[in-house]
């Protein structure tokens, strides 16, 4: 590793110290200085055939950003991001860059990449902070009109493109607030709120009506849509369908989906309650069911809402857990413990219906599955209670056959997907579009908006051409 | 914004009825259907089921019973004011047949509820009686509207103060041994579901009930309102929130209902110490 010192390793961001932040819902790492920035930007090496930007979902253009971020452009940092990402601010928090831009970076095989992400995030922050809020440029209105249902990631880029483009766009969100899982699952430490609130708003600067409170299958249907004049039609409606365990007992007070959870903590502002109405469970000993990132996301909320103890139950060991890296650091540094290779197997509750427990089996790991994990097996007579009144359950959601189950016409998978052509999104439905989590079942937040970007290009040529 | 047109205070005060501007809801609602409504931005989103829509107006009604922090921030909007937030139509509408006599059961605010669907039965040509109750006589709600709703209203009132004094399930009873029931139709409080739901279980009648577990989003998305029906579990809000009555697990209904009692009363001392 002698080679590694005479590289200087990436410029660490400031976080907040773990016992601190453990308690409080501000954003856990305080951004880059534009000297920190700098500095770190100066790493990159500006490869002729970047791997990183072969890395990035998107394709990113990295080597162009950074090297104005160098210059001081920042401005015109931004600027490149954008052509390929509507929401940088977002993705440079979010994405999972370890297996993205960052796991192919060059400098990354003799020492540590680039931090892309934080670069990412640091141009955004500033331009949103310091940048003149100048529009970018439209093209000429075409008189079409395009309806985007849901406004999460998939949606807000969709509507961002083609505003653009000159069409006319106007996005039915379900919710009473716009920003999908950015506002109602990613808790405010990870992604603070106003972030969103300012992209969202930067897209109604520039002429897209967003419609909240509008459950598109429910208050309108497509058909019905398309009767109301609109041309074409971006389906971005999520994975929000939430999955539990069929254990015995699952339905005693204290045991909720992550989807509940978090909805209450997040977008109804639980965590203030009693200045925000909406009740979230107080749990002195919780236990979340699962290891992805909507699991630590969970556990990390319990902690900040004051729980004496957070276990983590996962039926494989340490390696397998999907969550990102950083995730499982951050949650264990904050106390969080992990109860791995262990298996729930009923829940136990008291005469008033509420949890006060859970029978779990310890696994061993056996052969590899199918999906090249060894799986886990049952050890026979190794039940154990773990004491807890707070369960959340965080094993996965499926596609919420709300408006899918609506529209007869629009091809489904067996998993309740919508079925959508790979690099268009065209549905089997004519002049419907879809993409994001409702086509691929729950991914990334830039996978959502890559294919939100293919859509729109082919919603464009459909507007322009034909279909 | 959805603004209050009509405002009235039944049952002396303690029910509040709004008529609130929600042209596109209106348009689309279905008796048995609900909204979910919040009030202001640090608001709750409450659940409350349409007890009228009006097409040409573009309005929809509510009428709901002043229980807690929500519903008391309810009954303070004057007519002029808005409700920030109106979501619907949510839910399964009622499935309408006309199967011949049919009872319409309602007590408390479920009287509301209860009111479109029995119109409903009606207008398809049922021969529909309804009975509703209330503890005394200064609580019982829409005695104008249930009587043009229906063919036969009873009322009965717990302390004899008005029509029968007795249970609703008393005058069911009655009909259920004399005539030639084939469906029952129970809105009201959990208990008052339950002991329909048992009186008619024997004769195999059909006996819809229209569930009110705590919600979020009422969408599907979250699992909050998941109720036990036939040993299946279901989300009241995208598959109810009526059920068959027989196979509703109502033990549980009545625990659930309780997730969250000490913050609510917290909730509410705290508004009431504010005002
Ligand atoms: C807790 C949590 C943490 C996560 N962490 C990360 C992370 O760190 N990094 C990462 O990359 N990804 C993460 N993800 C995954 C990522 O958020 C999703 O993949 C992404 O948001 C999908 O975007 P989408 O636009 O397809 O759907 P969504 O973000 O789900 O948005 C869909 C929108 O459609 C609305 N809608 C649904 N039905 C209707 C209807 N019938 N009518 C109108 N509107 C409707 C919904 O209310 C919602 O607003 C996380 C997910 C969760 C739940
Ligand atoms: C589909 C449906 C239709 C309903 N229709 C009517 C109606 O037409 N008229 C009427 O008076 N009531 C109706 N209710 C009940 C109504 O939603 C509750 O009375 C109201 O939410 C109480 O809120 P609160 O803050 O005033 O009281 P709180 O003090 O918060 O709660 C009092 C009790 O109300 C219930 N409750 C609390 N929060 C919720 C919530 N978010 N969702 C559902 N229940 C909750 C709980 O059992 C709680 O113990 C309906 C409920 C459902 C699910
Ligand atoms: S969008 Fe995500 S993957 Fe692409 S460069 Fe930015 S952080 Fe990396
Ligand atoms: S691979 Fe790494 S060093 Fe090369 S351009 Fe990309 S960020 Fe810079
Ligand atoms: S209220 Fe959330 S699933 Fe029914």
């Amino acid at each position: 590793m002698a080679d590694t010192k005479n590289k200087p390793g990436r410029v660490s961001m400031p976080e907040q110290e773990a016992k601190v932040r453990a308690h409080n819902f501000l954003e856990v790492p305080e951004g880059y200085t534009l000297q920190m920035a700098q500095e770190e930007a100066a790493r990159c090496l500006h490869c002729k055939t970047p791997l990183c930007t072969q890395g990035c979902p998107v394709g990113v253009l990295i080597p162009d950003f950074i090297a104005l971020l160098v210059k001081g452009d920042i401005t015109g940092a931004a600027r490149k991001i954008w052509e390929r990402n509507a929401l940088p601010a977002v993705c440079g928090r979010v994405c999972p860059q370890e297996n993205q831009c960052e796991g192919n970076c060059i400098v990354g095989k003799r020492g540590e990449p680039v931090a892309i992400g934080n670069l990412e995030r640091f141009v955004a922050d500033w331009e949103r902070e310091n940048g003149s809020g100048q529009l970018p440029p439209h093209e000429p209105k075409t008189g079409k009109k395009v309806a985007v249902v849901g406004a999460g990631p998939s949606g807000l880029t969709v509507a961002g493109d083609l505003i653009k483009k000159g069409h006319d766009v106007t996005i039915f969100e379900a919710f009473h607030k716009p920003g999908g899982v950015l506002v109602y699952g990613i808790p405010e430490f990870r992604l603070p709120k106003a972030i969103v609130g300012q992209e969202v708003h930067f897209l109604e600067r520039q002429g897209v009506t967003i419609n909240c409170n509008s459950v598109v299958g429910k208050c309108i249907s497509l058909d019905e849509l398309f009767e109301e004049g609109f041309d074409a039609i971006y389906v971005g409606v999520g994975a929000g369908l939430p999955r539990f365990m069929g254990l015995p007992g699952e339905n005693f007070i204290g045991i909720l989906s992550a989807n509940e959870y978090l909805t209450r903590t997040n977008l109804m502002k639980g965590y203030d309650f009693p200045n925000y109405d909406t009740p979230v469970p107080q749990g002195k000993k919780v236990v979340v069911l699962g290891a992805g990132n909507v699991a630590m996301d969970s556990a990390r909320t319990a902690m900040r809402m004051g729980a004496e103890s957070v276990k983590i139950v996962y039926r494989r060991s340490r390696e397998e857990m999907p969550a990102r890296g950083a995730e499982i650091h951050h949650a264990e540094e904050e106390g969080i413990e992990l109860c791995l290779l262990a298996n729930p197997t009923k829940y136990i509750g008291n005469d008033e219906g509420r949890l006060v427990g859970m029978e779990c089996l310890k696994m061993e790991l056996g052969e590899p599955d199918d999906s090249g994990r060894r799986r886990p097996v049952p050890i026979k007579g190794s039940e154990f209670i773990i004491e807890c009144d707070l369960c959340i359950v965080a094993v996965g959601s499926g596609a919420n056959p709300l408006l899918t189950g609506e529209t007869p016409d629009m091809e489904l998978n067996r998993r309740g997907n919508v079925v959508a052509e790979p690099g268009s999104g065209k549905t089997s439905k004519k002049g419907v579009w879809a993409g994001g989590d409702i086509v691929s079942g729950a991914a990334t937040v830039i996978l959502a908006m890559g294919a939100g970007r293919e859509a729109s290009n082919s919603i464009h040529r459909y507007l322009t051409l034909g279909w | 914004m959805f603004k209050i047109v009509h405002r009235e205070e039944l049952g002396q005060g303690t029910v509040i009825l709004n008529e609130i501007e929600a042209p596109l809801i209106a348009k689309k609602a279905k008796p048995g259907q609900f909204v979910i409504l919040k009030a202001n931005e640090t608001g709750e989103r409450i659940p409350l089921t349409m007890a009228d829509t009006n097409l040409e107006k573009g309005t929809i009604t509510i009428v709901y019973m002043i229980i807690g922090r929500s519903t008391a921030t309810f009954a303070d909007l004057k007519v002029g004011d808005s409700f920030m937030d109106v979501i619907g139509p949510l839910g399964r509408p009622t499935h309408l047949e006309k199967v011949g006599k049919v009872v319409c059961v309602g007590g408390g605010t479920g009287v509301a509820v209860l009111h479109p669907i029995t119109r409903a039965l009606k207008e398809i040509g049922n021969d529909v009686t309804a009975i509703t109750g209330a503890r005394n006589k200064d609580l019982i709600i829409l005695e104008d509207l249930m009587t043009k709703a229906s063919n036969t209203l009873h009322i009965c009132t717990d302390d004899g103060s008005y029509g029968h004094h007795g249970f609703v399930t008393d005058i069911l009873k009655e009909k259920i041994e004399n005539e030639d029931i084939k469906m029952v139709v129970a809105i009201g409080p959990v208990p008052m579901m339950r002991a329909v739901a048992e009186m008619t279980r024997p004769q195999g009648i059909h006996t819809l009930v229209s569930l009110n577990p705590i919600m979020v989003d009422g969408t599907g998305m979250c699992g909050c309102c998941r109720v036990s029906v036939g040993g299946e579990t279901k989300f009241a809000c995208v598959d109810g929130p009526e059920f068959d009555a027989h196979k509703v697990d109502f033990g549980e209904l009545m625990l659930r209902l309780h997730s969250y009692t000490e913050m609510e009363k917290q909730s509410y001392a705290k508004f009431k110490g504010e005002k």
